[in-house]
């Protein structure tokens, strides 16, 4: 296989190149600042690195059906093909069944790394289940690291559980630590043999949640917290959140958009309840980063989702296809091994080169001082590069660029224009969208544009390119940047909304 | 005396470990309750365990037909309203 992969930034370009880490450099990678320890543990992870994620890929496995809370956001019944969300599967697999596919699957896309059980329900109200699957994937794939996610109910009375079976990073959803914010979130939980509704049912997730985290952190794990920004019920609520679970010891925090649509019949779908829009999003994150390691890259991925983030590959490995699926394990550990070294080299080759590229963003440093930041948004399939047509894009990565450095800021996902065949009635009106999707952004960068998309957006203010293919995102978007400022552009365009720094 | 678990289940398998006698057992399209085993939980609990943690409303009726867990008593949606906002949806 091709591995034309290049990347720097984060973790790597903090340690080489000449700069300090501070102030110049990708400050994409939220982790650099990290112990050597902990950037081990998660350098290869995609869902706890946000380099690592343009490089190797994850996969959820839906045994875990059964929760023993009710949220707002979550409607239980999970069957559904076309949806994109948490909580969503196609089938629910047994222990067996799993770790069959998890086999399949990291013998046929080598580069993932990492195997999660994220529900549909929550992986420990049947903890049975969660365990009995990884038990048998640390015998028969000791390369695969594993990972857990949970509501954090049942949390502290299996942590020495988790510890045994080699679970090394954990991620608790926390959106509240205030029972009054949370009875909004939380009709219900199942507690001792009881149904216990409202407020006194979420003081006793808050205190479990809060005991598990504090149990984990004692024991070394990694724990990882999510948040679901639902606007007006815990938007600042959720930096008290995130003080709280960084005082205690997560090293991660995800702020992520509430998804709510009345097809999806959740409470908060069907009552009404708006999502944030990326500016919400964006500022509550920037808000939280005073305090805390903020994660931007989640995908909210399905419980039984398959490949890198941003894609699904799961109907590649249903039960029945697996089924005819004969892997030698000990060969496959083989090449992943040394995929996973042709990607190391290219990451390490790409850290290198990069140091020069952020020299000369510095050097603009002192130039023009008072060149307002620009969003600018691009077009990836993954290896860290820009190597996607504007019309295949199903989402554009956003990274914000200023006169010092380029960071990553989150995506934003569209509806392909570019179908091809028999949709393209609807090229004009998915376009728009796009458009609409890409709205703050200076530019666009991509492998290659049409000329209608072009025209549409340069008519919109958003500067399209096509020059950078195959080149490494950040220094691309830091070239790009340059000759924006240079020409005065960023001046007279709108400015990009101020937020708030680390 | 038995409870029963009718067309609805999304099969998620909460119910089935909390079951004192084990009454309930993996069948297709969905769970089902021996009616000879269940107790509706008499003497082991307070509350039926099957029907406190079952997060859909109206799959699990009593030896009456009421279902233990009426529309609208779990995810606090108002019927009307989740009947609206489907007969909107239907009409797109």
């Amino acid at each position: 296989m091709e591995l034309k992969v290049s990347d720097h930034s984060g973790s790597a370009s903090a340690v080489a190149g000449g700069c300090s880490a501070s102030g110049c450099g990708s400050s994409g990678d939220a982790l650099a600042h990290l112990p050597e320890h902990i950037r081990a543990k998660v350098h290869n992870h995609p869902c706890y690195s946000e380099e690592a994620h343009h490089h190797y890929a994850r996969m959820h496995v839906a045994v875990a059906p059964a929760c023993n809370i009710q949220c707002h956001y979550c409607n239980r019944k999970y069957d559904c093909a076309n949806e994109s969300r948490p909580g969503v599967v196609s089938e629910v697999l047994t222990p067996d069944q799993a770790v069959k596919k998890v086999i399949a699957v990291a013998a046929h896309i080598p580069q993932m790394t990492v195997l999660g059980i994220a529900g549909p329900g929550d992986p420990l109200a049947n903890p049975e289940r969660t365990l009995e699957t990884f038990r048998q994937l640390t015998e028969k794939a000791p390369d695969i690291k594993l990972c857990v996610s949970t509501n954090g109910l049942a949390l502290p009375d299996c942590v020495d559980a988790l510890c045994t079976h080699n679970i090394d990073h954990v991620t608790i959803t926390i959106n509240c630590v205030d029972p009054d914010v949370g009875a909004k979130i939380y009709p219900w939980i199942f507690w001792q043999g009881r149904r216990i509704k409202g407020r006194k049912g979420v003081a006793i997730l808050i205190e479990q949640q809060q005991k598990g985290l504090e149990m984990l952190v004692a024991r070394g794990v990694l724990v990882k917290v999510n948040s679901v920004l639902i606007p007006g019920v815990n938007d600042e609520h959720l930096k008290e959140v995130s003080r709280v679970v960084k005082s205690k010891g997560a090293f991660l925090h995800n702020v992520m958009p509430l998804i709510a649509e009345p097809e999806h019949g959740t409470f908060f779908g069907v009552m009404g309840q708006r999502g944030p829009t990326h500016d919400e999003l964006q500022t509550l994150q920037d808000a939280c980063a005073g305090d805390m390691n903020m994660m931007r890259h989640c995908r909210q991925c399905r419980a039984d989702a398959v490949g890198m983030l941003g894609e699904d590959r799961g109907h590649e490995f249903t039960l029945e296809k697996i089924e005819t699926m004969d892997i030698d394990y000990g060969r496959a550990m083989e090449e992943r091994r040394q995929v996973h070294a042709a990607i190391e080299a290219n990451r390490e080759a790409q850290r290198k080169k990069s140091g020069e590229t952020f020299i000369s963003i510095t050097a603009l440093k002192a130039r023009r001082r008072e060149t307002p930041p620009a969003l600018i948004a691009v077009a990836t399939k993954g290896g860290g590069v820009i190597n996607q047509h504007f019309g295949h894009a199903a989402e554009f990565l956003i990274y914000e660029a200023n006169d010092q450095d380029v960071r990553f800021i989150g995506h934003r996902k569209v509806d392909l224009y570019c179908s091809g065949g028999e949709t393209c009635g609807d090229a004009e009106t998915a376009l728009a969208k796009t458009i609409q999707a890409l709205s703050g952004c200076a530019a666009v960068l991509c492998s290659k544009i049409g000329y209608e998309p072009w025209g549409a957006l340069e008519a919109a203010g958003i500067q399209p390119n096509g020059e950078h293919a195959m080149e490494p995102i950040e220094d691309a978007v830091a070239a790009v940047y340059r000759e924006l400022a240079a020409s005065g552009s960023l001046e007279r365009a709108t400015p990009a909304p101020l937020r708030m720094r680390a | 005396m038995a409870y029963q678990i009718v067309e609805g289940c999304v099969n998620c398998w909460a119910c089935a470990p909390l079951c004192p006698s084990q009454a309930i057992y993996e069948a297709k399209p969905h769970f089902l309750i021996d009616s000879v085993l269940c107790t509706e939980c008499a003497g082991e609990h307070p509350d039926p365990q099957c029907a406190s943690i079952c997060p859909i409303e109206g799959v699990i009726l009593d030896s009456l037909g009421v279902p233990l867990n009426p529309p609208g008593s779990l995810t606090g949606i108002p019927p009307e309203r989740l009947a609206a906002a489907r007969a909107e949806i239907q009409a797109r």
